[in-house]
């Protein structure tokens, strides 16, 4: 029985180089990932590296680009709107997502569709869905030819080329990455839960209130988290529709690579790429976005 | 205080819960007393559950009526019907302490927190947790969260608590503490409780009065030893505690006794109804009520009596259980208690069996 049970048929002549063997197969899972790896490191993380040691070596060693952005004024403007605009877009995001996700978690035939909808603009490109904000916000455009026709305003409102216009799309492209999460997050609170609440005297808005917000606060905080830092390092959308003075970071390097600015660009990409590292290390911190983090590991 | 004056009576009127075409309660009518222990018992699918979830209010019934205290209630949302109710998975806050889980109802009431505190702290004392309130639900065990959603559900002092299978997910031993547990729990509150559950033995155990179900209908209502002396059909017999079904033919009228036909010998039963001769009807009798005859056995009673052989023997330390055959090939189940001096049967063995008229019951 045992001899018939032994699954190797070169067991006789290798029995020296089966440890070796056995040794060869736990490392299965590391080589399955090393083309990608690999791929990664040599076309993704070198270059990337290459490009930030630019602000510290060009043209000799030195800390002069970090610290003449402390007197550069062009940076702070930028850097304060470029963080202004993410936190305007997340708090937009974040309040027409959380009823959405409440709808999507309750509705029972309705919940493919609903997904349907919220995921359909996430299948098409942002430059596609930018072009067609400036279709629809422009100065004869959707919105202001409605408004007209139901003379509601005079004359066509600027909406396109105001940060306005750059919040309105932002949050409509980011909106996706705000819902999901907290969805998530709400469709795992266990419904006797609420029932529990209701038998217990809680009317439905104690219950929101008192356990459907805070159960689901793993999911706000991930999608807060996630929507923030995406926000951050948007490019295309504020440089389609935003001000013309709106400019942010992503916009501002783009500029700088454009005149062969390379030391300047290579610093201002690392300060972007350490503020959002820096936000990611301190939410994990946050006992809500732990959970999160521990969750989507699962 | 008496303990009527406690407990909510609850009436339900010819109440239906239909889902699609599937009536999952089909005409329940049902007076519980105020200050009551009434199980709702039945197999899974049977509408017990669907009744108390329209006592509590999270189903609406499709027709009929529910009042609580003489008051319909049927337009009334949970949150205002002031009932305590513990579910089968406790349902416990998990992001709440222990002591802000039991003060959740307290503070819908807006009770103040000195008052709350106090009542969050007798809660605990009452179900035997005291010094647990700073845990979360996850560092308790089963028993112990069933006992923190027990406090919950009665720290308001409601006049009626539901329970859907409390003890459910518990092990054996556990259960048979908690069963205890609750119905102290039960004489201390004088509260009335309705109480859900699949499981016979603790139907039989805990209450004052049980309502069978079955295919979203009451079978039978009654104490558990109306409902186990005298079942009133073949469901209800079957259903709780064991029985032996016997074919028969009624042959005539004695008192409130009839006479019937079974196997070529006339067995009497009890009957609460006139059958006429010559209707083809069941008995039915418990195996530890059947005796053999030539034991040493003094009935006093009238009794019955059978010959069968026996087919199966099996000896369970505290009783010897025997399957016997009638010669019309009808099975029986015979159950002795133990004993050194009680002549074990050998399979194929051919014997006598008698029980009294009163264990047999015509359904």
């Amino acid at each position: 029985m045992s001899e018939i049970a032994q699954p190797s048929p070169i067991a006789v002549p290798l029995g020296a180089v089966r440890p070796l063997l056995r040794n060869w197969r736990r490392h299965v899972p590391l080589m399955l990932v090393a083309p990608l790896l690999i791929y990664m490191l040599v076309l993704y993380a070198l270059p990337v590296l290459a490009m930030l040691l630019r602000s510290l070596n060009d043209p000799t060693w030195t800390l002069s680009h970090y610290t003449a952005l402390f007197e550069d004024v062009v940076f702070a403007k930028t850097f304060w709107i470029t963080f202004n605009t993410s936190v305007i877009v997340t708090l937009g995001c974040l309040i027409l997502g959380y009823p959405v996700a409440m709808g999507l978690v309750r509705a029972k035939t309705m919940a493919p569709l609903i997904l349907v909808v919220i995921l359909l603009p996430f299948w098409t490109s942002v430059l596609v869905r930018s072009y067609a904000w400036m279709v629809l916000l422009g100065r004869h455009g959707l919105i202001n030819e409605g408004l007209l026709a139901l003379g509601m305003i005079d004359r066509p409102m600027r909406i396109l080329n105001t940060s306005l216009a750059t919040q309105i799309a932002m949050i409509h492209i980011l909106l996706p990455y705000m819902i999901l999460p907290i969805a998530n997050a709400l469709r795992q609170i266990d419904p006797s839960l609420l029932r529990a609440a209701s038998g217990l005297g809680a009317t439905p808005f104690m219950t929101f209130r008192q356990v459907i917000l805070p159960l689901s606060m793993s999911g706000v905080a991930a999608g807060t988290l996630l929507t923030f830092v995406l926000a951050l390092g948007f490019y295309i959308t504020p440089a389609m529709v935003g001000g013309p003075r709106d400019i942010t970071l992503s916009m501002l390097i783009a500029q700088e690579v454009d005149q062969l600015n390379w030391a300047y660009a290579a610093t201002l990409s690392a300060v972007l790429l350490a503020t959002a590292l820096g936000i990611l290390a301190a939410a994990r911190h946050l006992p809500g976005v732990g959970n999160a983090f521990r969750m989507s590991m699962r | 205080m008496n303990r009527t004056d406690r407990g909510a009576s609850v009436s339900l009127a010819e109440l239906e819960k239909r889902y699609d075409r599937v009536n999952a309660v089909d005409g329940v009518s049902l007076d519980i007393h105020s200050g009551e222990f009434l199980t709702l018992l039945g197999p899974s699918g049977s509408g017990k559950t669907s009744t108390l979830m329209m006592i509590a209010g999270f189903e609406t019934p499709t027709a009929g009526d529910i009042a609580i205290d003489g008051t319909s209630v049927v337009a009334m949302p949970p949150y205002r019907r002031n009932i305590g109710m513990v579910f089968q998975n406790y349902a416990l806050f998990p992001h709440l302490t222990v002591e802000e889980n039991i003060g959740f109802p307290l503070k819908q009431r807006g009770v103040p927190k000195a008052e709350r505190a106090r009542l969050v702290a007798e809660a605990l004392e009452l179900v035997h947790l005291p010094g647990y309130g700073e845990r979360y639900p996850r560092q308790l065990s089963g028993g112990q969260q069933q006992r923190v959603a027990v406090a919950r559900a009665v720290v308001f002092k409601p006049r009626l608590l539901l329970m859907d299978e409390p003890l459910g997910a518990l092990d054996k031993q556990l259960r048979e503490n908690l069963q205890l547990e609750m119905r102290r729990l039960h004489a201390d509150l004088g509260i009335t409780f309705i109480y859900v559950t699949h499981d016979q033995e603790e139907a039989l155990t805990m209450s004052d009065r049980i309502a069978v179900m079955n295919d979203g209908k009451v079978a039978q209502v009654g104490s558990p030893e109306d409902l186990y002396d005298r079942p009133s059909d073949r469901f209800v017999a079957g259903f709780i505690g064991e029985s032996n079904f016997l074919p028969a033919i009624v042959r005539g009228m004695e008192d409130d006794v009839v006479i019937t036909e079974c196997d070529g010998a006339l067995i009497r039963a009890m009957c609460p109804g006139r059958p006429a001769s010559g209707d083809r009807v069941t008995l039915t009798t418990r195996p530890e009520r059947l005796r053999f005859a030539d034991s040493a056995w003094n009935a006093t009673t009238p009794q019955n009596r059978l010959s069968v052989t026996v087919t199966e023997a099996v000896f369970a330390g505290e009783r010897c259980r025997y399957m016997l055959q009638a010669t019309d090939g009808t099975s029986m189940v015979l159950k002795e208690p133990s004993s050194a001096a009680i002549r074990r049967r050998a399979i194929g063995e051919r014997a006598e069996i008698s029980w009294s008229v009163a264990d047999t019951i015509l359904v």
